[in-house]
């Protein structure tokens, strides 16, 4: 178990988060799902939850490359595909971190920087309680999972930074 | 007692002071101060301000969702809700506890033993800790996880990894940390594979070690501020809760047992599919949370305590050694047959933490743990009960079918509701004798929290029954004159106040 004692889980981490039963916010899930059927699992873990917590710290624990996936209400595009950095913000006294927050407990409980970690976020239309994925997001999710079969034909830091948006154009989202 | 607290003769003349949100618990709530002319409190609540519906929206759903629709109640015990509901539904596919096919009884037991160590972990290291380790008037900035993993980073990580060790039990047998599947009616859908069990028996050792540290820093905590701890919010209660049939400690399946403020029995192992032939439930016209009693007593004094406080106190014996010693040692520490300490509540808690660890231990190196027989399967009935210890306390969950197995009534007593007239007094008595006269700030204010946070309060699965909630209707003109009001009563009776 990569609590304490397993030296080497799975070199890439793909974490996606959001409720199946929210519209599109279904989106991360689902491309998990997506990337599942279409691409080579060896090396890759592959975790979902409805939110980011504390002890997802733990998850991203000597990783390679770990990809955050979740939907986005404020992407202008389709998906936007950005490096995280750790970042202290006011998160952590909400049900749902961000994923920067969670990098930061993991800066903080290991004394060292995270793992190369990336966001996937995947821009969603609608998200009642109840409603299935939107059109425009069926769209979005099928350039998504045929962009990260992209990425991962070439699991590497360097040349995923090269596909990740410069700092100053980033979209988090909401 | 603190009573007297509950409602003010002259509301309108007082000072209103809001706690709002509650923060670190589950779900939202509120409390509500009215203080004199001098800071004297003259009423204090705890109001529950959602509003929700399942046992409602439940009815005419096939029986078999219910395991996974009710575990939507909750994101911390999903797991209970889970169980409850398919220890109910076994009983509409006509197997009682005593036919359910050894590994499935085995395997929902470790689900469950995951679930509370999970849960106990949550709320001790991530909710409650800061009050513990900084201070109960602490700045607000201390007051979370955070701060723990910063200041106390040893204790704030092994915290974490407790709770997700607890997930991933969760998530071996169900599919994931959170609202998996595992239990259906008779049984369970999947084995525990060797490499699932190898991949848990891996750490276990370690989170024994880690529990009993768990148990030592909150005994040191509560001890060594002596009389302070013995005092903050207590109340003497009832304690009501499951019990094996040896008297042990037990979480999963038991008859009910309550005892009384001196530790007599007041009732002792009843089937708990008779549970409403001894608990009933108050509605208040102030509050979306129901006040249970039992009928024995009445609702004056029947009114009980649950949950790991109530589980300690009720029980003869745990049965796995390290928590039996803490147990021996928690009871020893009060002079009374009970102990009514509501800041105790932690300290059982843990105790409770470390039984769970212990408990999947056992249950890991249990051979019939990765068994195949999972199902079984007997006469349709048209009614189920299944009840179950959740980590706050005893959980009930009641169904009816029709003969298209159609939900045709629910009833549930979640944890949390059966502890909404103990947190009122304990709110209370909090107000009363730490803040009544003082100049009220933030960090005083939370001395209310503290003692609401030490129930480990589910707001969210307390908030569940819809019908029976007094409503008020107001019409207000413009210049905010009142002009009409109807009210709907408890006992649906809806009266026309015209004012005329």
């Amino acid at each position: 178990m990569t609590l304490c004692l397993e030296s080497s889980p799975k070199p890439i981490l793909i974490f996606a988060y959001g409720n199946l039963s929210r519209g599109d916010d279904a989106l991360g899930p689902l491309l998990l799902q997506y990337i599942e059927q279409h691409c080579d699992s060896s090396e890759i873990e592959f975790l979902t939850d409805f939110q980011l917590q504390v002890e997802h710290a733990l998850d991203i624990d000597k990783r390679d490359l770990v990809l955050f996936v979740d939907a986005s209400v404020s992407s202008g595009n389709a998906f936007v595909f950005t490096e995280l950095t750790p970042v202290k913000d006011k998160s952590y006294s909400t049900h749902a971190m961000s994923p920067s927050a969670v990098l930061a407990v993991y800066q903080n409980i290991n004394k060292q920087n995270p793992p190369p970690c990336f966001l996937l976020a995947i821009k969603g239309e609608q998200f009642e309680l109840g409603e299935g994925l939107s059109e425009q997001a069926q769209q979005h999710l099928e350039q998504a999972g045929q962009f990260v079969q992209q990425l991962l034909a070439c699991s590497d830091s360097l040349i995923w930074r090269q596909y990740a948006l410069p700092f100053e154009r980033q979209h988090f989202p909401s | 007692m603190y009573e007297h607290l509950e409602t003010a003769a002259n509301s309108a003349q007082l000072k209103r002071i809001v706690v709002d949100p509650v923060s670190r618990v589950e779900g939202h709530g509120k409390v509500t101060l009215l203080l004199d002319d001098n800071n004297k409190v003259q009423q204090a609540r705890l109001h529950i301000v959602e509003f929700r519906g399942f046992e409602r929206f439940i009815q005419g759903r096939p029986y078999w969702e219910l395991p996974v629709l009710v575990q939507r109640l909750c994101g911390i015990c999903p797991v209970s809700h889970h169980l409850a509901a398919a220890k109910a539904i076994d009983q509409l596919v006509g197997i009682d506890p005593e036919n359910l096919p050894v590994t499935a009884e085995k395997l929902r037991r470790l689900l469950h033993f995951g679930q509370v160590m999970q849960s106990h972990a949550l709320h001790f290291f991530h909710l409650s800790s800061p009050d513990l380790l900084f201070g109960f008037e602490s700045d607000i900035s201390k007051r979370s996880i955070i701060a723990v993993l910063a200041n106390h980073p040893e204790i704030g990580l092994q915290g974490v990894k407790l709770r997700k060790y607890g997930q991933e039990v969760i998530r071996m047998i169900s599919g994931k940390r959170v609202h998996g599947t595992g239990a259906i009616a008779g049984g369970m859908n999947k084995s525990l594979t060797p490499a699932e069990r190898y991949y848990l028996l891996e750490d276990i050792q370690q989170m024994i070690t880690w529990a009993v540290d768990a148990v030592a820093l909150v005994k040191k905590v509560h001890c060594s501020q002596l009389p302070y701890y013995d005092d903050f919010a207590t109340i003497r209660s009832n304690y009501l809760g499951l019990i094996s049939p040896e008297g042990g400690l037990e979480l999963y399946h038991g008859g009910i047992r309550a005892k009384n403020a001196n530790g007599d029995t007041i009732i002792d192992h009843v089937d708990y599919c008779q549970y409403n032939h001894y608990i009933h439930e108050e509605v208040r016209s102030w509050t979306y949370m129901k006040f249970p009693y039992l009928l024995s007593i009445g609702k004056e004094n029947g009114w009980y305590r649950v949950g790991p406080l109530a589980r300690v106190n009720n029980c003869d014996f745990i049965n796995t050694p390290l928590a039996e010693v803490e147990r021996i040692e928690f009871k020893a520490h009060s002079n009374e047959a009970m102990v009514h300490s509501t800041l105790a509540f932690h300290w059982a808690r843990l105790i409770e933490l470390l039984h769970c660890a212990e408990s999947i231990q056992v249950l890991l190196h249990d051979p019939d743990i990765l068994g195949h027989e999972l199902v079984a399967q007997g006469e349709k009935r048209y009614e189920g009960i299944g009840v179950i210890e959740a980590p706050r306390g005893t959980l009930f969950h009641h169904y009816q079918v029709d003969e298209n197995d159609i939900v045709t009534k629910a009833n549930l007593i979640v944890s949390t509701t059966s502890n909404n007239m103990a947190m009122n007094e304990s709110v209370r008595q909090v107000a009363a004798e730490y803040l009544s006269g003082r100049e009220l700030t933030e960090p005083l204010l939370n001395n209310l929290e503290v003692a609401i946070r030490a129930y480990d309060p589910c707001l969210s699965c307390a908030t569940h029954a819809i019908g029976k909630m007094p409503l008020q209707l107001e019409l207000i003109d413009v210049n905010g004159v009142l002009i009409d009001k109807l009210i709907k009563h408890s006992d649906g009776q809806i009266e026309h106040d015209t004012l005329s």
